[in-house]
């Protein structure tokens, strides 16, 4: 009885231990999502230095979200940037942590280049996108190399094009993910029983057998965890494109993505419009990782 | 062994010639931005309109004087984000190690149920909060402010994620009971026992909160309104629409430079360390 | 179950206590303790503390009586500053961004112009006027034409008589620059130093190289209307050269001779003048006589360079003089390579009002610099001579107009005041709104994509404009 309860006030510490961080993410987490969910229910916007508002109007800033076109084109625009990063980068990361852990290749200064790829990572996002817009103006470095090199006869406008936009906003991803990917990966390949492809060797499979029939299945897990971030990530992405574009998503708002529209509507002071938006990406974050955890859990 | 894999597929000796071409490649194509970001930063304005070259040139300290002497605080914008990503570091590895700890030496009623709110919250993105945190924090009068970046450090659920996976493989609860039968308080026991094997775990989210701080773009745009008071990422992306810089692409090469380079030389020292920290808490995740 | 009612339960109770205790930081920490125990009585702890912080910040605006120690002025660039620094009597600078006035030191808070930032700053900073500290108050701002009214018409802007300047005093400035300050019920709330009629200002060297003269009345019938201006356009094409660095160049000069404003009560309105820049400018960079380059930004600026084969800008004297390198080795305005000449069309750009801020505790002062760089015939003279701005005031301008000792080093020896005098006569601001600065950003960002093939038509593009300005500003419609 006596030890009992001394388990009991011992055990008490971890309430107390939990204090700091449930105080701490209710007050700056929960709290304020509240306050967004609250605010999407309202018309509340400044006019001028003059308020308008708060007027409850129920979902009628979700009815003007979904009602045009621009919310979905912006969705549009952050999915296919982000695929567009993701999609090279999981196939060049699987390659060079494959050949990394490749114990017949025995590759040297596998540290270096470990450390090189991994460094864009740790860039600032806004400086990176700051020195890109730098390096790619009309009259920047790269226009001036290529010209040089005599592979254009003018300027290339890089900012101009759709295309070329895009993709230096996915590549810019691409540059900054690899690295670390590659390590995630490596890590999930040094981990795999070399057993297994003794085993499979024994047999008689191919490098490409073992690698699809065996690295890949086991890898699983740790492919899903990258694939659940970077698409988190990726929905979320916001520093390069605002930097690059200067928060307008030039050309043609092609590059505009969704929590770059949401910091328009919180520079215009548009809380309804902004609690409305923030409320559906709550939504859509949420049921991406639910699917994407059960996912996961069925296939175990 | 290992030989005998060889002799289905391309000989080994032809695999590693091109996946050194690969590696190399992709190496150039991280290091090139850098090489001529550095090179721009010791050109003036005038010898960067003539187009790029290779070489560098003399004026690195002209750019620095003329920049430090602008109307950009810079030294200030290092001193603030120096604070900020200092206190997050801090902050988010000291409390999120309690939190583990917590999780991982207690019995309790909720338990599970905190341990899994916070594993639900982990993916719950800052922006789409955003807007009520602005409000919360006029109201509690700290706009403006570094506080408003600093504290909600403290409640980091990833940073929590990669120490309770280290405190599970390397915290043996018998050392905890050793010293709760020699009379330390719970406390102590945290702060005096614990916190020193969970040290190797923290320093690698030591840098990781102090660098995604260092970096952090989005809140701090929305906080800091003051020059004096911004961090560098806020200064940088003001670069994008200043006519007042009177177009010195110089100071603007240079800015770039400075706020990227301490973080990259802090990297190189530490390479091996980080390096193996990344995958730390994800592989058995 | 009961494990997950225990945990929201907790989460509840503070959430409550916070609530409770808005205003308090360090409010949350009480609670903190017993949390778990009693919601109530947690609120009830909160809530004593926020009371009391009330009192304190109420008294703070009434103390007044003796001249505040700070001076704080908003602005988007360093123009004022270097205006303040070179011409006002006992100005010294401290750092970048500090200077000082006898024992006032004055702090500069420059915010720059791209995409509203500076608005929306000053916005923050007039709403928080009252709560702030007497020496974080702002005492003066500045403001451009493109926004004036959104802040003529409110109560932050102080009247000018109210700072002690009588009205007889500003007899000598222009009175479209009074005009577009003179708020609804007539009270004056703003002086500016400057006036800005615009010009074309041409490169001489390429004048003659093309046109075979420099003279501006013989470039000035080369350009002296829009189909004149596209011809001689094709003429600089031919030897290589751009006539605009870019096609914002241009904007200023359709826009001002618009004949309705941009937004009617809250519709948006494309006035034909505006419709015109957009096609026109197409067509000129469809035939590679300018680009699409922002305005500020390094591709714009390249023109300042004789590398950058720019023909012309569109602009006032404070663009001469402010912003096209002067100072910086191999410019062409180091040289003097510039002219000047009517161009097209007549306009105006910018022009830069000082306004008081309501509940300035440095009011004399405030007064004191209005005077001295908006009213004082000396200063405003000293101005014009050694930075070659136009200046707000009619005898001084028309006098060194008609000086034939006066020119200009930038234009090559020029004396442009004339053409400037006869300009500024003709302002018309009265198709100005609050909302310009940020329309015509947005406008020109639509149609510039128009013009790099990235949408079909100018209705296409015009559709993406009124998408952009609606989510600027939520009450407009088109």
């Amino acid at each position: 009885m006596n030890k009992k309860s001394k388990a009991t006030r011992v055990n008490r510490w971890g309430y107390i231990f939990l204090i700091p961080f449930f105080l701490t993410y209710v007050i700056f987490q929960i709290v304020p999502l509240c306050s967004t969910i609250y605010n999407s229910l309202f018309e509340n916007f400044r006019s001028g230095l003059k308020q308008i508002g708060p007027n409850f109007v129920g979902f009628a800033n979700f009815a003007k979200l979904f009602g045009t076109i621009d919310f979905w084109n912006y969705f549009e625009n952050t999915l296919l940037m982000w695929v567009g990063g993701f999609i090279p980068q999981i196939v060049v990361s699987l390659l060079l942590a494959y050949w990394f852990s490749d114990p017949s290749l025995r590759l040297k200064f596998q540290q270096f280049f470990k450390t090189v790829i991994y460094m864009p990572n740790l860039i600032m996002a806004s400086a990176f996108a700051m020195l890109f817009f730098a390096l790619f103006a009309d009259q920047g470095p790269v226009n001036s190399i290529l010209l040089s090199l005599g592979l254009i006869k003018e300027p290339f406008k890089f900012f101009a094009s759709v295309t070329a936009s895009r993709a230096l906003i996915m590549f810019m991803n691409f540059m900054m993910w690899f690295g670390n990917t590659t390590i995630l990966l490596l890590a999930g390949m040094l981990g795999i029983d070399t057993e297994l492809y003794e085993a499979a060797e024994v047999d008689g499979a191919t490098s490409g057998q073992i690698f699809f029939r065996i690295t890949l299945p086991i890898l699983r897990p740790i492919l899903l965890y990258v694939l659940i971030t970077s698409l988190i990530g990726g929905l979320q992405m916001y520093d390069v494109p605002q930097i690059l574009t200067n928060g307008k998503g030039t050309p043609a708002k092609t590059t505009l993505t969704v929590i770059m529209y949401l910091n328009q509507h919180l520079t215009s002071k548009n809380l309804g419009m902004g609690g409305a938006l923030s409320v559906t990406m709550f939504i859509i974050t949420g049921v991406l990782s639910i699917v994407i955890f059960n996912l996961n859990k069925k296939k175990d | 062994m290992e030989e005998r894999k060889v002799s289905k597929g391309i000989p080994v000796g032809t695999r590693r010639v091109i996946s050194y071409i690969v590696l190399i490649f992709f190496a150039l194509l991280c290091l090139i931005w850098f090489y001529i970001l550095l090179i721009n930063s010791t050109r003036s304005h005038a010898e960067m309109t003539k187009g790029f070259t290779p070489i560098p040139s003399t004026h690195f300290l002209d750019n620095w004087t003329n920049l430090v002497n602008g109307t950009i605080p810079i030294l200030n914008g290092f001193i603030n984000s120096f604070i900020v990503s200092g206190c997050v570091a801090l902050l988010s590895a000291y409390f999120s190690a309690m939190t583990a700890f917590a999780i991982h030496a207690y019995e309790f009623k909720g338990k599970r149920a905190a341990a899994s709110f916070i594993l639900a919250v982990m993916m719950v993105p800052g922006q789409v909060t955003a807007l009520g945190f602005i409000q919360l924090i006029n109201r509690m009068k700290m706009d403006d402010t570094l506080f408003p970046l600093i504290l909600p450090a403290i409640a980091a659920p990833i940073t929590y994620f990669y120490l309770k996976q280290y405190m599970e493989a390397n915290l043996p609860m018998s050392l905890v009971e050793a010293a709760r039968i020699d009379g330390a308080s719970e406390i102590r026991i945290f702060n005096s026992i614990i916190l020193p094997i969970m040290r190797p775990a923290m320093s690698v989210q030591l840098i990781f909160a102090f660098v995604g701080s260092w970096n952090n773009y989005f809140t701090p745009a929305l906080i800091l309104h003051t020059d004096k008071r911004k961090t560098l990422p806020v200064l940088i992306a003001q670069l994008r629409g200043a006519d007042w810089l009177r177009f010195d692409m110089g100071q603007v090469y240079i800015m770039i430079a400075a706020s990227i380079f301490p973080v990259v030389i802090v990297y190189l020292v530490m390479s091996k360390f980080i390096v193996g920290g990344i995958s730390s808490g994800a592989v058995k995740g | 179950m009961k494990k997950k009612v225990l945990s929201v339960l907790l989460s509840a109770a503070m959430a409550a206590s916070i609530l409770a205790g808005c205003g308090q930081a360090a409010a949350p920490a009480a609670p903190a303790a017993d949390a778990g125990s009693d919601a109530a009585e947690a609120e009830a702890e909160a809530e004593a503390p926020a009371a009391d912080a009330e009192a304190p910040a109420a008294e703070a605006p009434a103390t007044g009586g003796e001249s505040g120690k700070v001076l704080n002025i908003a602005a988007w660039n360093e123009e004022f500053k270097t205006r303040l620094t070179d011409h006002y009597p006992g100005y010294e600078v401290v750092d970048g961004t500090h200077g000082k006035i006898g024992d006032v030191t004055v702090n500069w808070l420059i915010t720059p112009n791209e995409n509203n930032a500076y608005q929306d700053r000053l916005d923050e900073i007039l709403l928080g006027q009252e709560s702030a500290a007497q020496d974080d108050k702002l005492d003066l701002f500045l403001v451009e034409a493109d926004y004036a009214l959104k802040y003529v018409d409110t109560e932050y802007a102080a009247s000018v008589e109210g700072l002690g300047i009588s009205l007889d005093e500003t007899k000598d400035q222009y009175q479209y620059t009074k005009d577009i300050m003179t708020d609804s019920n007539g009270v004056l709330k703003g002086v500016s130093w400057q006036g800005c009629p615009g010009v074309m200002i041409y490169q001489r060297a390429v004048a003659k190289e093309v046109f075979g003269t420099d003279e501006p009345e013989e470039i000035q019938k080369l350009f002296a209307d829009w189909d004149k201006f596209n011809e001689s356009a094709d003429k600089l094409k031919a030897k290589g050269y751009l006539t605009t660095a870019s096609v914002a160049d241009t904007w200023r000069v359709y826009q001002n001779n618009v004949t309705k404003p941009f937004v009617d009560g809250t519709t948006i309105q494309i006035d034909d003048n505006i419709k015109k820049w957009a096609e026109d400018s197409k067509d000129l960079y469809d035939r590679g006589c300018t680009t699409t380059a922002n305005q500020w930004t390094d591709d714009w600026s390249k023109g300042f360079y004789p590398e950058g084969k720019v023909f012309c800008y569109f602009g006032p004297a404070w663009l001469i003089n402010f912003s096209m390198a002067a100072d910086q080795e191999g410019s062409i305005a180091n040289k003097g390579g510039w002219g000047a000449t009517e161009g097209p069309q007549g306009f105006f750009w910018g022009g830069t009002w000082i306004c008081g801020c309501e509940g300035t505790d440095n009011a004399d002062l405030v007064a004191d610099i209005m005077r001295k760089m908006t009213m004082d015939p000396e200063i405003m003279k000293d101005i014009v001579l050694k930075d070659n701005d136009f200046v707000n005031n009619r005898p001084v301008m028309e006098g060194l107009a008609n000086d034939p000792e006066y020119h200009s080093a930038v234009l090559g020896g020029q004396n442009a005041l004339k053409m400037f005098c006869a300009g500024a006569d003709k302002i018309d601001m009265s198709n100005l709104t609050a909302y310009d600065q940020g329309l015509l950003g947005d406008y020109q960002t639509s149609m510039v994509d128009w013009m790099n093939g990235n949408f079909s038509s100018y209705d296409e593009a015009l559709e993406d404009f009124y998408k952009a300005a609606e989510v600027r500003y939520p009450e407009l419609t088109h």
